[in-house]
């Protein structure tokens, strides 16, 4: 007999727990819930990601680009890796000015792994939404934009849209419908890496990004920061 | 390279405790890690309301998921075959060693990098490798640090957490080629960075344990801060993940409340910086991500505590540490002490199970049955209960209905046995214990002076010179 039947054999042998009651997640949640509205939503979200040294800005459709290039001369960036093809990674690379090197990830990692892990400074992601109670982005990298993209680089731009703001992770899974079909690697992401194995001192920047910073873009005319 | 962690508690557990009650500078440590992070835990649960309806739900979540557990296994390996996940069962470390070294083989591997797995500890996974002749690498920064000073972590959260910063820098300045002594936090930080980056980029396999295993979707849940875990589960061409058979849920609903209690518990954070959700291995036309991903579901004496419907409580565990971090008995002699891969009341409760009790029983002794442990444990394990249940099993009598584990009865001695049964009697029968408490008051002189471990630290025991009936019977005379 297999290993996996003789485990399987031992559990089905053992008696039967009658006193388990079927768990009220959602009922749950509903009674725990906060942050309603989107302003609310933003505001937690903000407060969140501070809380874990992330730099925020509020943009809007028509500035975003230019508080982008903003942070990235602030910071002298020196290369940006954008996805394959998106619309925002294109419209940051048509404003880009020389000093700024656009990198696209359009090649599977093996042929430039060398590449990511030491000669990029920075990326620019798109996050799928993201999760007001705790400060936390959600990624799902696709073909366009891979898992590496906001793991490797030492600075990690996202940009997120005000509107695709949950209240928690059970809002997100369940008005997404995420148990239809979950994607090769989904991601929450909330701030910079960090530790605090040494002696219970955090320290950022363990083995992912340095620094994290998010956009959040309103469509409506908002005050930029 | 790590070394074998020492499995033999009954012959050294007192030995080690005493090592440790002697070493001022390590309890300094400890005391001051658990206060933190129990300061951490207290500040992340405000809401005392809150606090316990979210225990209650994550114990309804684990007590479900673990009686209906077979057929979630069976879902959990239907969902993951269907993702293009391969699933191995082991039931015990060597089968578990066994499959990955097949895995490694078959792919050629020469290093593996892991992320912070307590069951690779558990299964001895690094030696099993290095025997065959292939790296096995640590990346989390504590379990990189205990790695390089040849240890085994000593809390299953911060495994370093016996550790100064000093101690640190100099095991550094010594270990890694071109580094002088600092015992700067962030630098000793990016020095473990820099050497572990290459490790990544250079690793055959990524090796990684699993918070929770969703059954209807066919996902791998893995909760980190620094990021190895990912840079484990993407860099390298193959994943192969570990994991106890009881960590499967039904639904994906289910994850977000474990996942609260969890980091809440353990390191009092509300998320950690990733939640990192696996669900098949790279697909045509995506760019990064392994090729191959694998499951290891381990027994190694889980499906002996499932057996028994009290002892399976201690299968909802999510291994969060925060019994540890809350046991005065943890606090004074810390993980090494145990000299088990789970230290503390989770350790004293799971190991007996992984281990056998011959080995394991002093553990369940070593407690105050203060309740600490289950009155913070987030899925509501009625951990001093199991204490009680296990020293009993120490004691039981083989080949009775009492003794129901491997190894019971081996605390078992006849004079013991003959001193309860002794007391047994003087106590349920009122004439002989007039008697025996009579020559126990009159022959008072006679008590020893050296009482074992009571007198080490205490004035002897001596019985009162007169009965507490004595001093009834003075009371009315006097009247």
């Amino acid at each position: 007999m297999s290993a996996r039947d003789q485990i399987l054999g031992r559990l089905r042998s053992a008696p039967l727990n009658t006193e388990t009651v079927t768990p009220d997640v959602a009922g749950w949640f509903a009674g725990h819930r906060t942050s309603d509205n989107l302003t609310q939503r933003v505001a937690r979200l903000r407060q969140a990601l501070e809380a874990v040294r992330t730099e925020v800005h509020a943009v809007t459709s028509d500035n975003w680009v230019s508080v982008l290039l903003g942070i990235v001369a602030t910071k002298k960036l020196r290369h940006l890796l954008i996805g394959h093809n998106t619309s925002h990674g294109e419209a940051v690379a048509q404003q880009a000015p020389a000093g700024l090197q656009i990198v696209r990830y359009e090649q599977a990692i093996e042929a430039w792994q060398a590449q990511l892990f030491d000669g990029i400074d920075a990326s620019l992601t798109l996050a799928r939404g993201a999760l007001a109670q705790t400060g936390s982005l959600i990624l799902w990298p696709t073909p366009a934009e891979p898992r590496l993209m906001s793991l490797v680089p030492s600075v990690h731009i996202v940009l997120l849209d005000a509107h695709t703001i949950h209240a928690d992770f059970h809002a997100a899974m369940t008005s997404e419908n995420w148990a239809q079909g979950m994607p090769t690697n989904a991601l929450l992401i909330c701030g910079p890496s960090k530790t605090a194995d040494i002696q219970q001192t955090l320290a950022y920047g363990a083995h992912g990004p340095r620094e994290l910073v998010v956009l959040i873009r309103q469509q409506q005319e908002g005050v930029a920061s | 390279m790590s070394k074998v962690i020492p499995i033999n508690p009954t012959q050294e557990f007192k030995e080690r405790t005493r090592h440790v009650l002697n070493d001022p500078a390590q309890r300094q440590n400890f005391r001051g890690a658990m206060d933190f992070l129990q300061a951490k835990r207290r500040a992340q649960f405000p809401d005392a309301d809150e606090l316990q309806t979210l225990r209650e739900l994550g114990s309804q979540i684990r007590r479900y998921s673990l009686a209906n557990l077979p057929r979630l296994l069976e879902q959990l390996e239907a969902s993951l075959t269907a993702n293009g996940i391969q699933v191995h069962w082991a039931q015990n470390p060597d089968e578990a060693n066994a499959i990955a070294l097949q895995i490694a083989q078959r792919v050629q591997a020469k290093r593996i990098i892991k992320g912070k797995s307590m069951v690779s500890e558990e299964v001895g996974f690094n030696h099993a490798m290095q025997a065959a002749g292939i790296e096995a690498f640590e990346s989390d920064m504590g379990e990189y640090i205990v790695q390089l000073a040849g240890e085994a972590p000593s809390h299953i959260i911060m495994p370093a957490i016996h550790k100064t910063k000093q101690d640190i820098a100099r095991l550094f300045e010594q270990e890694v080629p071109g580094v002088s002594y600092t015992e700067d936090v962030d630098a000793l930080i990016q020095i473990g960075r820099r050497v572990l980056r290459h490790k990544f980029a250079e690793a055959d396999i990524g090796l990684s344990g699993v918070n929770v295993a969703v059954a209807e979707t066919g996902t791998l849940c893995l909760v980190e801060n620094e990021g190895n875990g990912r840079m484990c589960t993407t860099v390298p061409r193959v994943h192969i993940a570990i994991t106890g058979i009881e960590k499967v849920v039904e639904k994906l609903e289910h994850v977000p409340p474990i996942l609260s209690l969890l980091t809440r518990s353990a390191t009092g954070q509300s998320v950690t910086t990733y939640v990192n959700m696996i669900s098949k291995p790279r697909q045509p036309g995506e760019k990064d991500g392994p090729q191959e991903v694998h499951l290891i579901l381990l027994d190694n004496g889980r499906t002996q505590a499932y057996a028994d419907l009290e002892l399976r409580e201690t299968l909802k565990c999510i291994r969060c540490g925060a019994c540890m971090n809350h046991c005065p008995v943890y606090a004074r002699v810390g993980g090494h002490a145990y000299g088990t891969t789970y230290p503390g009341p989770i350790g004293a409760i799971i190991s007996p199970h992984l281990l056998g009790l011959e080995t394991t029983y002093p553990l369940a002794f070593a407690s105050t049955l203060c309740g600490a442990c289950a009155e913070v444990c987030p899925v509501k394990i009625p951990i001093t209960d199991l204490l009680v249940r296990l020293r009993n099993e120490a004691q039981a009598r083989p080949d009775t209905e009492d003794a129901s584990l491997r190894g019971s009865g081996a605390a078992r001695s006849l004079a013991q046995t003959t001193v309860w049964s002794v007391w047994s009697q003087v106590y349920s029968k009122s004439g002989l214990y007039k008697l025996a408490s009579w020559f126990m008051s009159r022959g008072r002189a006679l008590s020893p002076s050296d009482q074992g471990a009571w007198t080490r630290s205490r004035t002897p025991l001596v019985p009162a010179p007169k009965r507490l009936r004595d001093l009834m019977k003075d009371h009315a005379d006097k009247k």
